[in-house]
């Protein structure tokens, strides 16, 4: 069976010049960075070597690099850390509905230690009221927290004029750029902005190594205690491999992003166009300008299909996606974004992401055109639906309780 | 995630489509949860000769549709108002505990499909 990878906003292969470079450091490059002798010298240098690779891609000096463990933690360490050290100035945060999870919990999370949050809407494209976000900062905002891109509309938020109204009114500004890193060029310093997170295995380094940008000179509480590791900020033994393959990751990303992403561009556009074009009764969900979304992601929803669904059928097909149903994610509510967008809840359930990377090919794209129109036609005539004539029930009370009797059994 | 029943029933399933002039027609669901499953019946007797079934909804949902209607074929309507959801998710080796709610309302489809075709047929049958 073919095997089509299409969901690279969840995660990406290792590249093979990643994995090559970091073998050394599991087998004779052992050592600890913080250790004074041979061993650890080896690899401290690998560590400050990876830093600078970072710091260029983001355009930002090497040390202003702190390395994590992923994105969350980044996410988390940025709100929190900025919570720690601001909280006699104010206890204001103003955010999106959009953010990613780790974004948007952990806002929840300080609304239940006296922080009061702001979660700004969007509008039927997926797109910020920048007017609006002005508006709702007043004397006591201490952080402002804009994702780069979305990562499931590939929406790409105007970051730059955001850091021009943070800087203006004196507000500091974090940016989620896990998804945004590597496939558009990103510098922090136009952009104004404090904090920006990437997620290595977003962009073909492994998992479980991610990086913050920290302007210099600003203050941020620890996030681990235990260790004098990345300046005191966040103790723990350096993951030496894992952030070795981050920083050629992002070596190969400034070196090809521009080649890499406009063919990625062509398959996508290509992706998108032959579904809209022959697939009657679809949406597509983010902003309709091509150019305001990130190169490789198209998100589309199949009227009167259950994506989860679609996904099985998909998945007998080799066809890798990814689904804002509620099935697929895990919380028995569709897709927070697509409700923020205020997308139909059928169209809701039926949102399909396609995420490329340089790896797919022209073929691919082909062979998934050819595929879906007789799996989407398939789940159709299994609708009911599907050419009703009566009105769809929307509500279910039940479901509300066992939301709740969910979530008090996943803590 | 899923049995391999539960696969076998989602990617062939039995008994797709509607039944014309149906004699019972039951739907439960709704658009919010992401499962709206629909159940028709052809009765003779008091002895369910044919279902059919069409289903919005996950794997399980398409699932459990399809092995409802299996399990009733044959049966009395007495027979089949004993069904449960438990049952059905049994005879397919088991649900994910996240499914055991919205996706696992088959056997409440079928009876609905027999209430509505008793409240037709003046609870004769």
């Amino acid at each position: 069976m073919k095997k089509i990878y299409m969901d690279n906003n969840a995660t990406t292969a290792v590249k093979p010049e990643v994995l090559e470079a970091m073998l050394p450091f599991f087998r004779e490059q052992f050592g600890n960075p913080s250790s004074v002798h041979w061993a650890g010298r080896m690899v401290s240098g690998a560590i400050e070597n990876a830093r600078a690779q970072v710091a260029s891609l983001l355009n930002c000096s090497a040390a202003e690099v702190v390395f994590l463990s992923c994105g969350s933690e980044g996410d988390n360490y940025a709100i929190k850390g900025t919570c720690d050290v601001l909280k006699d100035k104010g206890n204001h945060i103003i955010t999106t509905a959009v953010e990613h999870p780790a974004v948007l919990e952990t806002c929840q999370y300080l609304e239940t230690q006296g922080f009061e949050v702001t979660y700004l809407g969007v509008d039927g494209n997926g797109s910020l009221d920048l007017a609006e976000l002005e508006a709702a900062i007043t004397d006591k905002t201490i952080l402002i927290s804009v994702m780069w891109a979305n990562n499931e509309t590939g929406n790409i938020f105007p970051i730059e004029e955001i850091g021009e109204i943070a800087k203006k009114h004196k507000v500091r500004f974090h940016t989620d750029a896990v998804q945004a890193a590597g496939k558009l060029p990103i510098d922090v310093r136009k952009a104004n902005v404090d904090m920006a997170v990437i997620s290595g295995h977003k962009i073909g380094a492994p998992k479980g190594i991610g990086a913050m940008y920290l302007k210099r000179g600003t203050r941020i509480g620890k996030f681990m205690h235990g260790g004098h590791q990345e300046r005191n900020r966040r103790a723990g033994t350096h993951n030496v491999a894992g952030i070795v393959g981050l920083g050629v990751a992002c070596e190969l990303a400034s070196q090809n992003m521009e080649r890499d992403y406009a063919y990625v561009r062509k398959l996508r556009d290509k992706l998108e166009t032959g579904i809209l074009e022959t697939i009657p009764e679809v949406k597509l969900n983010g902003h309709p300008n091509a150019d305001l979304r990130l190169p490789n992601t198209l998100n589309i929803s199949f009227n009167y299909i259950e994506g989860e669904s679609l996904l099985l059928f998909f998945d007998m097909k080799g066809i890798a996606a990814s689904s804002g149903s509620a099935c697929t994610s895990g919380s028995l509510e569709p897709s927070h974004v697509m409700g923020a967008m205020g997308v139909d809840v059928v169209l809701a359930h039926s949102s399909t992401r396609f995420s490329l990377s340089a790896d797919n090919s022209e073929e691919e794209i082909d062979y998934v055109l050819a595929e879906l129109p007789p799996i989407v036609q398939r789940l159709r005539d299994m609708s009911p639906l599907y050419q009703r004539e009566s009105e769809v029930p929307v509500k279910c009370d039940e479901c509300r309780m066992v939301k709740q009797a969910c979530n008090s059994y996943a803590d | 995630m899923y049995t391999e029943k539960v696969m076998d029933h989602f990617s062939n399933p039995r008994n797709v489509g509607e039944i014309e002039n149906a004699d019972g027609v039951g739907e439960v669901g709704n658009a919010s949860c992401g499962d709206i499953m629909k159940i028709f019946l052809k009765v003779e007797d008091g002895i369910i000769k044919d279902v059919k079934f069409k289903t919005f909804g996950c794997g399980a949902a398409i699932a459990t549709s399809s092995m409802v209607t299996e399990m009733a074929i044959g049966k009395t309507l007495d027979e089949a108002l004993v069904l449960t959801n438990q049952a059905v998710a049994e005879a397919l080796d088991g649900l994910p505990p996240a499914k055991m709610h919205c996706s696992n309302l088959a056997a409440d489809a079928l009876h609905e499909a027999i209430k509505d075709y008793k409240e037709k047929h003046g609870n004769a049958a």
